[in-house]
């Protein structure tokens, strides 16, 4: 896009079904997930997913701060989304904004819904995501990290979170849109799925589709989710399996 | 479900080494790096204390070795200071690894930190919840932590116990003072197959610490 009006509209998808970076509607983007990267954090996780990257650090289970949001009953999941000021091309004014809030309200949902909070009365679980690099569906991007994370940090869940979103490009139904589809596209569908159950945890929308097209995006995105989750349980594996012993070493 | 990795949960029984984060008028509050902090009762401790005295015992920033009794339903964990083995620990430094791997560094039956304390005539403490205080000279503190992070790096292998008496004695300083020779063969670790199960789930000390009278205290 060498053109000088920026708010030119690209090309989104081509008559043979190439997408702005060639992907077919169906392919996600690159995605690769590292457990276990902070060595201070109880766990944390490393997502580079597209042009999106994007670190999770959690905390916990630990004392409540603030006190007054201690539950007798369970732990508390304390979620913060946060992006860098270097994380887009024009800089992000720093610090809470509404949609910053809004995400670590539908990402600390989404994960309290899976964690067994019961096992740990009166404490919190503090999850931080950080967005270094941002390309659409950081959202998603980040409850993944946070998600391996928590699994890193030992925590115990029903089952990991794999997230993806599903979105509407020139009038087709495409998955995990990247920046300029889902800036210049007509919808934006994120959602996360338990996968051992099927369920949807996270299922937010942007923008305009017809009943039938939502059917197709959930089930495109219900397919991608099962994707993710693979490289997830991949990424845990990795962290924890015993590479063989070097000769040097014995 | 055993966690690899995570947080200290704690079980009765266990004797861990705690920091002290608040100090109350009869009780102290202790991070023992479990998910909640644990109060330690004045009775549970071997000083005869008046309400309103326990800052001249133990402030903030204070450690000390102490012995989990109970755990509620509420995440409440008691803890006790009375026991063998037991008290406030003075000087040294406090290493902290994944409590995962503590029983590697007990090794079985106590070998591996056996041969640890006798290589380098370190004090070593190990807590339950993988914090571990050492004490001695420079050197010895320090090539006990390299040992330390050397098991926490390579916990799920085995032959471990060989290793690191393999690393300490080619790191030994000349003159060494009258350390502990190489230790017999048939406490060393068995091969593959021993996982974390093999160590014994009693506290294990090492070098002199074990002689609780060496813990007195802390003021006058």
């Amino acid at each position: 896009m060498g053109s000088v009006g920026a708010k030119e509209v690209p090309v989104l998808l081509t008559p043979d079904g190439r997408r702005i970076d060639g992907r077919r509607l169906d392919e996600l983007r690159a995605l690769e997930i590292r457990a276990g990267p902070l060595k201070q954090a109880d766990g944390s996780a490393f997502v580079e997913w597209g042009a999106n990257k994007v670190m999770a650090a959690v905390y916990g289970p630990r004392e409540v701060h603030p006190r007054h949001l201690q539950q007798n009953d369970r732990a508390v999941i304390q979620c913060k989304y946060n992006m860098a000021a270097f994380s887009v091309d024009e800089r992000k004014r720093p610090g809470l904004d509404r949609r910053s809030q809004e995400i670590s309200k539908v990402i600390g949902e989404a994960l309290q819904s899976v964690v067994f909070t019961e096992e740990f009365p009166r404490t919190s679980i503090d999850v931080y995501i950080e967005v270094l690099q941002a390309n659409a569906g950081t959202r998603c991007a980040g409850l993944v990290a946070a998600s391996v994370a928590l699994a890193d940090a030992g925590i115990p869940m029903v089952d990991l979170l794999p997230a993806v979103a599903v979105g509407k490009v020139a009038g087709a139904i495409a998955l995990d849109l990247k920046k300029e589809e889902d800036n210049f596209g007509e919808a934006d569908l994120p959602m996360a799925l338990v996968p051992q159950s099927g369920r949807l945890v996270l299922l937010q929308m942007e923008g305009h589709m017809t009943e039938e097209e939502l059917g197709t995006a959930l089930d495109l995105g219900v397919g991608g989710c099962r994707a993710i989750y693979e490289k997830m349980k991949a990424a845990l594996r990795d962290r924890y399996s015993v590479a063989p012993i070097e000769e040097a070493a014995r | 479900m055993i966690p690899l990795s995570g947080r200290y949960i704690p079980k009765p029984g266990d004797v861990v080494v705690g920091t002290v984060t608040d100090v109350q008028t009869t009780f102290w509050l202790l991070d023992i790096g479990a998910p909640r902090w644990a109060p330690l009762h004045m009775t549970g401790t071997p000083w005869k204390i008046d309400v309103g005295e326990t800052d001249r015992y133990l402030g903030v920033g204070d450690s000390v070795v102490v012995q989990v009794e109970s755990l509620e339903a509420t995440g409440r964990i008691g803890v006790t200071m009375n026991g063998e083995g037991l008290g406030k620990l003075e000087g040294g430094t406090i290493v902290r690894i994944s409590p995962a791997r503590i029983p590697r560094v007990v090794g079985r039956g106590g070998s591996m930190i056996q041969t640890i304390t006798g290589q380098t005539g370190a004090r070593v403490a190990i807590g339950q919840n993988g914090r571990i205080w050492v004490d001695g000279d420079a050197e010895a503190i320090r090539r006990v932590t390299e040992v330390l992070r050397m098991i926490e790096a390579n916990g799920q292998r085995s032959g471990l116990t060989g290793r690191v008496e393999s690393y300490l004695l080619a790191t030994t300083p000349t003159g060494e003072r009258g350390a502990s020779g190489p230790i017999p063969p048939e406490d060393r670790e068995p091969g593959p197959g021993d996982g974390a199960d093999g160590a014994p789930d009693e506290p294990a000390w090492g070098g002199d610490s074990a002689d609780p009278s060496s813990f007195g205290p802390a003021d006058e």
